[in-house]
């Protein structure tokens, strides 16, 4: 029971648009869509499908434009090959080449564009990939934010992968590969404007390893994903609209570290909407599901893994939290950005 | 999280709990009108609606300060926004809500220097930085959020900060809650009067719903329990025959609230005669504007302002939200013409709105 595509009604772009939430969607669906529609892009999955020869490629790019170009745990350069990497890796696909384009501002320092690419070498090389193209272009002063990477990957599906939507069942288990919004408050942060002391660090890490080894576990797993821009309430938002099915969450189980639940709250923001960079919330059979976790949680990026909540029948299309205080509440798809609230 | 954790307990939630559903009489609905945008927004996140009874029905009021902003107002805010010299600065909840021209953040996009604040504090510290500009902060909130502007103002005048202003559109708390009173469809037996606003002005004016309207009213925190906890405080004053102005946030609310901030406030802003309310029309003494002396910091005085009233939409029925008459999926456009990503009224406006925290968090509930 898909539904039926969003319409874009605005007249402008505006920020909200680049949200990930529901003026992303309406951007892709209402325009890019109706332009650009065909068979491999319709799914809009994290990665499009390519038969070649009898083997499944995956095929997949991403913009980077964090600022500020370096914060804590991470920069721009590392987060430019995770985040391809980690998009290949939840279309169950091992990641074979990137490519890299650069958008350079006028003056920008050459020994720091020297050492934002070493660090994307060491992310290739922790990633098993060769960065084998790449583009750069320089544009004038006060025309980019110092600095904007694009990054392109292709991977090898693995031949038993069967990974989708459509495979969902009520039932399965909702299981997530560790602490959630780490990235996102770490680098909201790392801008200062908050004047919040807070020692955090961005999870950026390719996710890899831990979908090697869910997969392992064949068909039982169902459902992949990098909860990425928009955080998990957006992942699990597009999954049970997309499959009709219902999400349900159990709040005590997730994992938070105190200083995002602290910021998310000073800020009145939902760590559930916040960004993660080298994480995956999978979707895995009922019966695999304390399988998943072991193997999850065996390696290093697992340590927090956790089982976070369930598949239902009802009610169809909804992510719903069960509260710790023992209500319980929808967790909807935002519009736009999460804004801090004034009290 | 320690200070947080223990106000979240769900072991206590259910004690809690069982006492309101000992405490509520079958058959008897009490509505209860949490009048703060923050308290309709705890219910929803954290399901408080699941842990009482039928019988006690939460009414969500007008102390949304994003909501209750009219569309002209945002009109004008939107007009300062595209001066060309002007830096204009919101809080991030304010740059969605739409006037008759659009959003904050549809100018932005159009050109406008449009930049989220997290404080008043923040818009000075830019107007020292970029004194060739003239930096207007847009100041809106209930008592709660007007002190820090009072402060930013009075600490502008001693530096002799000079571009910078406010775009003052504080309110009070009083008189729409009398409005509210006086309306013909009535159906509030209690309230729920709000925490922060009160750690400012205190639990005094409130005196006035019991006094002249025989309603209870106890001043509460933001957390759930707290929230559990002031309606067993209301239910008990109602099955004992008691109507007082009862304090569950003791830890940080005074009778005679802060006097410190009260003086800020004094000294640098008065009330208006009158002003419009989206949802609820023009109220009495119900905004504060600033002082003439510091008619130097006054965007309304320094910039020509289009000034122009928008009709609110007739569709909208939040009037009828705001005093309980109605349920928000009650009204003829909730969820169908009026959602978030467009919305037509006050109350679906903010996620503090009735309609939006509903929208978002709650149509689980509605009944089929």
């Amino acid at each position: 029971m898909k539904q039926r595509r969003a319409r874009l009604r605005d007249e402008l772009i505006t920020l909200a648009h680049g949200s990930g939430g529901k003026a992303s969607r309406a951007l892709i669906e209402g325009l890019f869509l109706e332009e650009l529609g065909n068979p491999l892009l319709n799914p809009l999955g994290d990665a499009a499908l390519l038969e070649l020869n009898g083997s499944r490629l995956a095929f997949t790019t991403d913009s980077y434009v964090v600022h500020p170009l370096e914060f804590p745990g991470g920069d721009i350069g590392e987060l430019a090959v995770n985040g391809t990497v980690n998009d290949l890796a939840v279309a169950g696909a091992t990641p074979l080449a990137l490519s890299a384009g650069f958008v350079v501002e006028e003056g920008f320092e050459v020994a720091r564009l020297r050492r934002l690419a070493a660090s994307m070498a060491r992310a290739a090389e922790r990633a098993g990939v060769a960065v084998a193209t790449g583009d750069t272009k320089v544009v004038e002063r006060g025309k980019a934010d110092g600095l904007y990477v694009n990054t392109a990957g292709i991977g090898l599906v693995a031949a038993d992968a069967r990974l989708g939507e459509e495979n969902v069942r009520a039932g399965d288990r909702v299981l997530v590969s560790g602490t959630l919004g780490d990235h996102g408050m770490a680098v909201m942060i790392a801008r200062g404007e908050l004047q919040l002391e807070v020692e955090l660090a961005s999870d950026t890490a390719p996710v890899h390893e831990l979908t090697a080894s869910l997969l392992e576990l064949g068909e039982s797993v169902r459902w992949l994903r990098d909860p990425t821009r928009g955080g998990l309430a957006t992942a699990l938002n597009e999954l049970a609209r997309d499959s009709g099915v219902a999400v349900a969450l159990e709040e005590a189980a997730l994992p938070l570290r105190p200083e995002v639940v602290g910021a998310c709250e000073i800020l009145g923001i939902d760590p559930l909407y916040v960004a993660n960079e080298g994480k995956l919330v999978a979707v895995v059979a009922a019966d695999a599901a304390a399988e998943a976790l072991r193997r999850l949680g065996a390696h290093e990026l697992g340590a927090d893994a956790a089982i976070v909540g369930e598949v239902r029948a009802e009610p169809a299309g909804l992510v719903v939290l069960e509260t710790a205080f023992g209500g319980s509440r929808i967790v909807d798809m935002l519009v736009g950005d999460p804004l801090p609230r004034i009290c | 999280m320690r200070y947080v954790d223990e106000f979240r307990d769900g072991g206590l939630a259910q004690k809690l709990s069982h006492e309101i559903a000992g405490l509520a009489e079958p058959d008897r609905v009490v509505k209860i009108m949490e009048v703060c945008g923050g308290h309709t927004h705890a219910i929803y996140k954290h399901g408080v609606e699941q842990l009482v009874p039928d019988e006690v029905d939460f009414v969500h009021g007008p102390g949304c300060p994003v909501c209750v902003i009219p569309m002209g107002r945002v009109d004008d805010a939107i007009a300062l926004a595209e001066r060309p010299e002007v830096i204009f600065t919101t809080f991030g909840d304010m740059l969605r809500v739409p006037g008759g021209r659009g959003s904050l953040l549809e100018a932005k996009a159009r050109g406008a220097d449009v930049r989220m604040v997290y404080s008043p504090l923040d818009a000075l510290e830019l107007a020292r930085r970029n004194p060739e500009r003239e930096v207007v902060f847009f100041a809106i909130g209930f008592e709660t959020t007007a002190p820090a502007t009072a402060l930013t103002l009075l600490r502008a005048r001693a530096e002799g900060v000079r571009n910078f202003s406010a775009f003052c559109n504080h309110v009070t708390i009083g008189p729409p809650l009398r409005a509210i009173l006086d309306s013909p469809g009535l159906r509030l037996d209690a309230f729920i009067a709000p925490g922060h606003v009160s750690t400012v002005i205190g639990t005094r004016p409130y005196d006035f719903i019991v006094e002249e309207y025989g309603r209870p009213v106890v001043v509460t925190a933001f957390e759930p329990l707290d929230i559990l906890h002031a309606v067993v405080m209301l239910l008990r004053q109602l099955r004992e025959g008691r109507c007082q102005v009862e304090n569950q946030y003791t830890r940080v609310v005074r009778r005679d609230g802060n006097p410190r901030a009260l003086a800020a406030l004094a000294e640098t802003m008065e009330l208006r005669d009158t002003f419009e309310w989206r949802g609820l029309g023009w109220i009495e003494h119900s905004a504060l504007k600033l002082r003439p002396e510091l008619a130097e910091w006054d965007a309304e005085a320094r910039f020509e302002l289009p000034g122009d009233r928008v009709d609110d939409p007739k569709a909208c029925q939040c009037g009828e939200v705001l005093i309980g008459a109605i349920k928000p999926w009650e009204c003829r456009v909730f969820g169908t013409a009026c959602t978030p990503e467009r919305p037509i009224g006050t109350c679906m406006v903010s996620s503090e709105g009735a309609c939006a925290a509903y929208y978002n968090y709650g149509r689980l509930t509605v009944p089929a």
